[in-house]
């Protein structure tokens, strides 16, 4: 007796386990069973689990009988000519979906060539077995998995064209690219995910070669003739929202150009963007500190002191300004409603982004790198030609790494650009390498895809030849304009007086234990102290009680809270965290009594 | 030799090296060759060292926690030899600065004395060493419920194995069990012991649990070793044991204790002193580093061991070991549980002198290491004596 489970739930007995999952399997294909509804045998523990639960991953298979495809040419034939779909192969049972338990029971074939009789499914197409970013990258079987997993994990980060109504939409942190093209090497995935419609990268001309050393450590050189006619060039929209809120007690918000007498008023200067109805207008420039919009809030505390308050209502500023180190146009603005029924005011900035040092770009085989230079474009060595690379790479990033389909797309797009088609470089099903040389030959070039190339700095000619072609390239959103970050002085923290933390706050970089045992471990004590002086206090002690005392600035004095003005204080330099600390210990009913020595007795 | 030249270095170096240069000259050489060795000896041994006011902890901890977080986890077993594995890696030199007391792989290297070590009878006294229970020598055990009595057969082999008589079985038992039952063996195979209990309300439900303690009974060999494995290390035959006890095997007439040892370093304390654990401390630290193939100075292990036994028995790198010897409050409670320690010191009163490292750094002070440590000398004349302006 085979034991039945249906979603892990014993439900019964069978006699035959094999003709009972072959059953809902059949049922299955001919529609009296829903597709979604896998079955595996175990014969070994003689248990039968049948799946119905949602949440499993499923993929399709063709279906094999007696060592036959199901889906034969006469099929194939009817699909080209549109008379049949995807879902009339489900239906009649020539496609099927299994999920990880059923596959335990299935053999599948990868290429037709190879089923024998025991094969039970055959892979639609061997490029199946990667996923649809890992599908885009061209001659895949030429590179390490490891290469393909980083090179599709980073093209998701890939500055493209990921909308057409993108101009009427408020999203966050989008990224734009301004002349999106379609890669001159495709693979199948391009045409099935219609990548068309939603490029990402550039064909650029590549040349494998090192510049000055300002490419190494996987920098890339870049031609700043390129960059001037719009290579890489991307916009970034960054949207400012502000609604009005309302308050307990009819009060509310209110968007408006804030009143003078508001507390918290900036300088007129802040707010000379906004437009009469307190938004800020399309089309002006605004940069750190200007008001994009302008809002006031009721008083944060309404009862006490109202009656003997002669101002009445004070308004608090709370316009929505640009914070430290941001900058762009107003692109859009945008007024509407949220659900709770407030008036919403969206502001969407626009800033144009030119390549620049320090921006990241990669090739579709995770060879990411960051600009190290902008070359102008008469220092950029030339072929025989007079033709000018963009991209200069290192050649150092190839041997480890073992990116053969790098160098095999670069040869890939030059015979397409060349020819003027696009080249199949589907994984697993591309075209023939040596094809490609043989092409390139009859177009004139050397087979091995180099070329002499001159120095524009002394005219003369390399001597080894470059190995130059086109590839498809790509910008990631990593910038350096939203990174780069500095601090001499700045801004700290009201609680510990140490300044604050992250860009966004101009904050400090944190020297953190790890690195304080370095100084220590030099025995550089003095520079240490320097280090972490960024909170030092000045504080008068009573020397009779041990307790921080009080200076009083009228009678240029300091005194002791506890034993009063006839206990002498000293003045002693301590990190404020310290006091602070000695702050809490007093909260929870401790006397730190600070004892104080004169350093030279 | 002339002793001459070496005396006027006894008080500048440890005898230890003085002891190491004279072994390795040469039979002649002359005074002056000696003399200019011994000047470059000088200068090499203060060369090495430390400096005043060098962080020599810090550097130390450093120098082992660094190359420690490199180690893989995985533990490393005997090369295809036996079944026997040992805690080594991160988790065993956590155990051993940790200053666990039950640690979790228990290990003996048991050295023999002269004929023995040449490998005579080394697998039956491997065997002898080992802690057998009366379970491995029982064949089959069945209950009588008629009679109310166990049969117990015994296995003949692996008595005779050991030079033992079913006699000696009996007398274990009743050693064991001072009265309640009686152990005679079977008038038709002396083999077959029968055990009936002498009590008159004999319980049947009595005889069966009997039959599970009398497994676990204990016959023969060293208590608390497990395992057995005779083992050729270079010229001689030693016995590695997993499970521990140190005082039962040095008792052994055939065991060589000037150089048995075991990994349980509270065991060593205990029978050996907290010298011998502090150098095992060392032995066991260092012996993981090398297996990983890393390569820390020795020094740095041995200050480490020296700081958890200088309190005269082996402390842990934890809050309930060394930390806790630290003078210094705000030192301990910046390590874990900082409120208790500042609770526990205002109750006592305590005063921090602020004179190690981690405090200064909290209150940012100039930290009394390298550049921080010396200081001016200046004569100030007593304070109250004179008015506020001589004050500085």
């Amino acid at each position: 007796m085979v034991e039945v489970f249906i979603d892990n739930k014993y439900v019964g007995n069978v006699k035959d386990g094999k003709k009972f999952s072959e059953d809902i399997i059949a049922f299955r294909r001919i529609g009296k069973l829903p597709m979604e509804v896998n079955v595996r045998y175990d014969q070994k523990m003689d248990q039968i689990f049948v799946e119905t639960a949602r949440g499993r991953a499923i993929r399709p298979l063709i279906v094999v009988k007696d060592g036959k495809s199901v889906l034969t040419d006469k099929h194939l034939e009817q699909l080209r000519n549109n008379s049949l779909s995807w879902a009339d192969l489900l239906k009649q049972g020539l496609l099927e979906y299994l999920d990880p338990t059923e596959e335990e029971n299935a053999l599948v074939a990868f290429y037709e060539s190879d089923l024998t009789s025991e094969h039970t499914h055959l892979e639609i197409s061997p490029i199946a077995i990667l996923g649809l970013c890992t599908s885009l990258i061209p001659f895949g079987q030429f590179n390490q998995g490891v290469r393909l997993s980083q090179g599709s994990k980073n093209q998701k980060q890939a500055v493209g064209f990921y909308a057409a109504n993108y101009f009427c939409r408020i999203d966050m942190d989008v990224n734009i690219l301004h002349y999106p093209q379609n890669p001159v090497v495709k693979t199948l995935m391009h045409d099935v995910s219609d990548y068309e419609k939603h490029p990402s990268g550039q064909n650029v001309v590549i040349a494998v070669m090192p510049y000055d050393g300002y490419n190494m450590e996987d920098a890339v050189v870049i031609n700043r003739g390129s960059v001037d006619r719009g290579l890489g060039r991307s916009t970034y929209y960054r949207p400012v929202v502000s609604e009005e809120l309302r308050y307990p007690g009819g009060l509310m918000d209110e968007i408006v150009i804030p009143n003078k007498d508001v507390k918290g008023y900036r300088t007129e200067k802040d707010y000379r963007f906004l437009e009469e109805d307190g938004i800020v207008s399309a089309e002006s420039k605004v940069a750190e500190g200007d008001v994009i919009i302008g809002k006031t809030s009721p008083p944060r505390f309404l009862n006490s002191m109202d009656e003997y308050n002669l101002a009445g209502n004070v308004r608090r500023e709370s316009s929505m300004t640009l914070e430290h180190g941001e900058k762009g146009v107003v692109d859009l603005v945008m007024l509407s409603e949220n659900e709770e029924g407030n008036r919403l005011i969206q502001v969407r900035l626009r800033e144009q982004r030119i390549p620049e040092i320090g921006d990241k770009f990669i090739s579709r085989h995770g060879q990411k790198g960051v600009i190290g230079l902008v070359v102008p474009e008469q220092d950029i060595p030339f072929s025989e030609t007079g033709m000018r690379p963009d991209i200069l790479f290192n050649p150092h990033g190839l041997p480890k790494r073992m990116t053969v389909a790098h160098l095999m797309e670069m040869l890939g797009g030059r015979v397409g650009a060349m020819e003027g088609r696009f080249v199949d470089g589907t994984t697993f099903d591309s075209e023939n390498a040596d094809d490609l040389r043989k092409t390139l030959e009859k177009l004139g070039f050397k087979e091995d895809g180099t070329e002499v190339m001159y120095s524009s700095i002394t005219g003369r000619p390399y001597t080894a030849r470059i190995f130059i072609g086109n590839m498809y390239y790509q910008r990631l959103k990593h910038m350096v304009a939203n990174k780069m970050h500095s601090r001499a002085r700045g801004p700290i923290q009201l609680l510990t007086r140490q300044p604050t933390e992250g860009r966004a706050k101009e904050g400090g970089l944190r020297l953190g234990e790890m690195e304080k045992d370095t100084f220590v471990a030099h025995g550089a004590s003095m520079l240490l102290k320097e280090r972490f002086d960024s909170d030092k206090t000045i504080v008068p002690i009573c020397e009779k009680c041990g307790m921080i005392g009080v200076y009083d600035s009228r009678k240029n004095k300091s005194y002791c809270p506890v034993c009063g003005d006839t206990a002498e204080l000293s003045n002693v330099e301590i990190a404020y965290a310290f006091k602070l600390f000695m702050d809490e210990i007093k909260s929870f009913g401790i006397y730190p009594k600070m004892i104080l020595k004169s350093e030279y007795e | 030799m002339d002793n001459k030249l070496f005396k006027e270095y006894e008080d500048l170096i440890p005898a230890k090296i003085i002891d190491d240069v004279k072994a390795s000259l040469p039979d002649k050489i002359s005074d002056s060759k000696v003399k200019k060795i011994m000047e470059l000896v000088y200068e090499e041994y203060k060369n090495s060292l430390a400096e005043p006011g060098e962080s020599v902890g810090l550097v130390a901890a450093e120098s082992i926690g660094e190359p420690s977080t490199q180690m893989t986890l995985n533990t490393f077993h005997f090369a295809g030899v036996s079944e026997m594995n040992v805690t080594t890696g991160l988790p065993r030199i956590i155990e051993v600065l940790d200053g666990r007391a039950e640690i979790s792989t228990k290990m003996m290297q048991i050295y023999l004395k002269s004929p023995y070590s040449e490998g005579k009878d080394i697998k039956k006294i491997a065997e002898s060493i080992k802690e057998t229970t009366l379970k491995e020598y029982i064949k089959e055990t069945s209950i009588d419920i008629a009679e109310s009595q166990m049969m117990l057969s015994l296995d003949e082999d692996k008595l005779s194995r050991v030079g033992m008589k079913p006699a000696t079985i009996i007398k274990v038992l009743e050693k064991a069990f001072a009265k309640g039952y009686s152990f005679k063996p079977s008038k038709e195979n002396e083999n077959v012991l029968i055990i009936k209990s002498t009590s008159k309300e004999d319980d049947l439900n009595n005889i069966y649990k009997l039959k599970e303690k009398l497994q676990e009974i204990y016959v023969n060999g060293i208590k608390g070793i497990k395992q057995v494995l005779p083992v050729r290390k270079g010229e001689e035959y030693i016995v590695v044991t997993s499970g521990s006890n140190l005082k039962d095997v040095f008792k052994l007439e055939f065991v060589n204790p000037d150089k048995t040892i075991t990994n349980d370093i509270f065991e060593i304390e205990k029978i050996l002193g907290v010298e011998a654990a502090r150098q095992a401390i060392i032995d066991e630290v260092a012996k993981v580093i090398d297996e990983q193939g890393l390569n820390v100075d020795l020094r740095h292990i041995m200050l480490v061991s020296d700081i958890m036994t200088t309190s005269a028995t082996v402390l842990g790198v934890n809050r309930y070991g060394i930390v806790k010897e630290k003078p210094s409050v705000l030192a301990r409670a910046s390590f874990e549980t900082p409120i208790k320690h500042i609770i526990n010191a205002s109750i006592s009163g305590e005063t921090d002198y602020l004179r190690s490292v981690i405090e200064n750094v909290m209150i940012n002070q100039v930290v009394p290491v390298g550049t921080g440590l010396p200081r001016l000398t200046v004569k100030v004349e007593k304070k109250g004596k004179k008015e506020k302006s001589e004050k500085e």
